[in-house]
């Protein structure tokens, strides 16, 4: 579509600019002006320059909750990007089962996130919960609170439980998107499955899947509440992910200006991260028209 | 105003940042640009390459402070002189 | 084909299920039985746990706290952004591109990022511990999305809708609330559901924006973990109650949102 050029269209858009910029541009200044300082109290800050950024990047403890970062992230994304398109490919087309199953897998979704955290707390124990019960049942040690490995896996499968979820919807509805026309041209053509999948669903389900996967890495990346509940970053360190090293540091601890200098890292990781997705997204939409 | 504990060289910081979007602002406004393809690898608005010139200086400057003794006044340098030559050949 | 799906889709259902079932068996047993036998399903069925919260008010208006600031997010999340994505869906304007970019950012960024400056900002302003400072807050990620549905959604209604309104004499306000908002109906639908959820499921910034009056039931379950152990009866009981609001929103926007997604940003 042909967009008029209009700048008095900021009007429009002046409510949303104050409100983001209210809270989003003060805090960040403020991140900003802490990350500089050594603060004591309102009156007692010093400039210390780029001394908390260079503790921050060379913190081992940082260094390693960056990687545990990526591979948390990298692992939801490599089992819950596949199996939501499968779970959408499985789902019933219409009908009153459609609703039902849409409704079903929605629900993980709307659960506040440490009410999930609680629900594996439970349903993972050994003791009182049924799946930590039927792993034990069959002979294999498991315990997510003492066992670094089974508490990774735990977090990596409650995640699977939340999020899978939301790709299954996004690729569901992408699917519906394609007109039955497609589906039978391909009957005619004797199309295997296979090839029905590749040359017609996959394409069609490109656009969603960049949202599905933005999303997903974005939420992953920024995730503190479930883990916090369910292991407490533990044992050791061995779920302690971004966020709940960052939370710990401007909260627990109180140290201000190296949570702020880490704030700011954070974030310009983010940034960059959003920035590729979003030029891809916009390269993609330039190619379509 | 005093919880958002302001320092010099923060103000000065976000002065230059404002007053660089205001006054790319003017100069949209007075002569709109259009893209063009430079070499980034994909075609770009005079915003895009102030985007892409501001992020990757970050980034330099952390690579300088985190892992490096170099000072920071010439990552700086070096940085400025990335940003122009970003927004004229990029 | 179809057999193997349906076992398939079962086989996910179940697996979605199973963990949610638990929690309710969980929430009708009391805590000896939790704690003494391993049963499938309550023994003495009792709604003990339920009564601890329906009777005690720092349980129950932890949920009038969380349901209080989700509707003024989801209000001022609609009222800003649908005015927004109307401009970006039908005009050009200076720095359009970045400004959406930069609203986006925001939905990207991680709330432990912005939580010492906000209990900061909230704290100097007055608003610490009051509903409107989280739902504020919780904007600033509600916003963003918002924005981006619903331009998505407007800009598959044609411009000519538009046009031919204002010919026929409508004024701006009028045609957007008489004819667009109708049209768009199934997006808005999509809004409420995504700030809703976004709104609900948050803890972190609610938590640490609120003392007392404004203090999320999200946060009121930490309480549960007492002297001699966690209460799993009641913190159960409050999880099931805190999933009942959102299977309602989901069977109010259920069409609208596999319909919404399609026609949204895809």
């Amino acid at each position: 579509m042909n967009k008029i050029q209009n700048n008095r269209a900021w009007f429009l858009v002046l409510p949303v600019f104050i409100l983001v910029a209210f809270s989003a541009i003060i805090p960040l200044m403020t991140v900003v002006n802490y990350s500089v300082q050594d603060i004591f109290d309102q009156n007692n800050a010093y400039f210390v320059g780029v001394e908390w950024y260079r503790d921050v990047l060379q913190d081992p403890r940082l260094q390693d909750s960056l990687l545990r970062q990526f591979m948390y992230s990298g692992s939801v994304l490599a089992i819950e990007i596949p199996l939501g398109i499968a779970v959408a490919l499985m789902m019933p087309t219409r009908g009153a089962m459609a609703s039902l199953s849409l409704i079903l897998l929605a629900i993980p979704l709307l659960i506040p996130w440490n009410v999930v955290g609680t629900i594996w707390q439970i349903f993972a124990r050994a003791d009182i919960g049924l799946l930590g019960y039927a792993i034990n049942g069959m002979g294999i040690e498991y315990n997510y609170a003492t066992n670094a490995t089974d508490a990774w896996l735990t977090v990596v499968l409650m995640d699977v439980w939340h999020w899978t979820s939301l790709i299954a919807l996004l690729c569901y509805s992408g699917l519906r998107a394609i007109p039955d026309a497609y589906y039978q041209a391909a009957k005619i053509d004797r199309a295997s499955d296979w090839a029905i999948f590749k040359y017609i669903q996959l394409p069609k389900l490109k656009g969603v899947l960049i949202i599905g996967v933005l999303l997903r890495f974005m939420d992953s990346f920024m995730i503190y509440t479930e883990p916090f509940v369910l292991t407490g970053g533990g044992p050791g360190n061995s779920t302690t992910f971004l966020s709940q090293t960052l939370t710990k540091m401007a909260i627990g601890q109180f140290d201000i200006g190296p949570a702020a200098a880490f704030s700011m890292i954070y974030f310009l990781i983010v940034l960059l991260v959003s920035w590729l997705f979003f030029t891809t997204i916009s390269q993609l939409d330039k190619n379509k028209t | 105003m005093s919880w958002m504990a302001w320092t010099l060289p923060t103000a000065v910081f976000f002065i230059v940042i404002a007053s660089i979007l205001v006054g790319m602002t003017v100069w949209e406004i007075r002569s709109p640009c259009i893209d063009r393809k430079g070499f980034l690898p994909i075609s770009t608005t005079r915003g895009d390459r102030l985007f892409i010139g501001l992020l990757s200086s970050a980034f330099f400057h952390l690579y300088i402070v985190g892992f490096t003794t170099i000072s920071i006044w010439l990552a700086l340098l070096l940085s400025i002189a990335w940003l122009i030559s970003v927004m004229r050949w990029g | 084909m179809s057999r193997k799906k349906n076992i398939g889709i079962t086989a996910y259902s179940i697996f979605v299920l199973l963990p949610v079932y638990w929690l309710i068996n969980m929430s009708f047993k009391s805590n000896e039985e939790i704690l003494g036998t391993f049963s499938l399903w309550p023994q003495q069925f009792t709604f003990a746990n339920y009564q601890v919260i329906f009777t005690d008010p720092s349980w129950y208006n932890g949920y009038f706290n969380s349901i209080t600031y989700v509707v003024l997010n989801s209000i001022i999340t609609l009222l800003v952004a649908l005015p927004a994505a109307y401009a970006f869906s039908r005009y050009k304007f200076i720095g359009d591109k970045h400004l959406f970019f930069w609203l986006l950012t925001n939905r990207m960024a991680p709330p432990a990022v912005f939580l010492l400056p906000f209990f900061q900002l909230y704290s100097s302003i007055g608003l610490f511990d009051t509903h409107i400072a989280v739902a504020l807050a919780h904007c600033l990620f509600s916003v963003p999305l918002a924005v981006w549905i619903l331009e998505g959604f407007m800009s598959s209604v044609p411009r000519e809708i538009d046009e031919t309104a204002y010919i026929d004499g409508y004024s701006f306000p009028r045609f957007f609330i008489r004819i667009f908002l109708p049209l768009i109906s199934s997006g808005i639908g999509v809004t409420v559901f995504f700030s809703f959820m976004f709104s609900w499921v948050e803890l972190l910034l609610a938590r640490t924006l609120t003392s007392v009056n404004a203090k999320p039931i999200a946060a009121i379950m930490t309480r549960t973990i007492g002297a001699d152990g966690i209460d799993w009866g009641v913190l159960s009981a409050a999880g099931v109650l805190t999933i009942i609001p959102g299977i309602l929103v989901i069977y109010f926007v259920r069409n609208h949102v596999a319909k919404g997604f399609a026609l949204g940003r895809v």
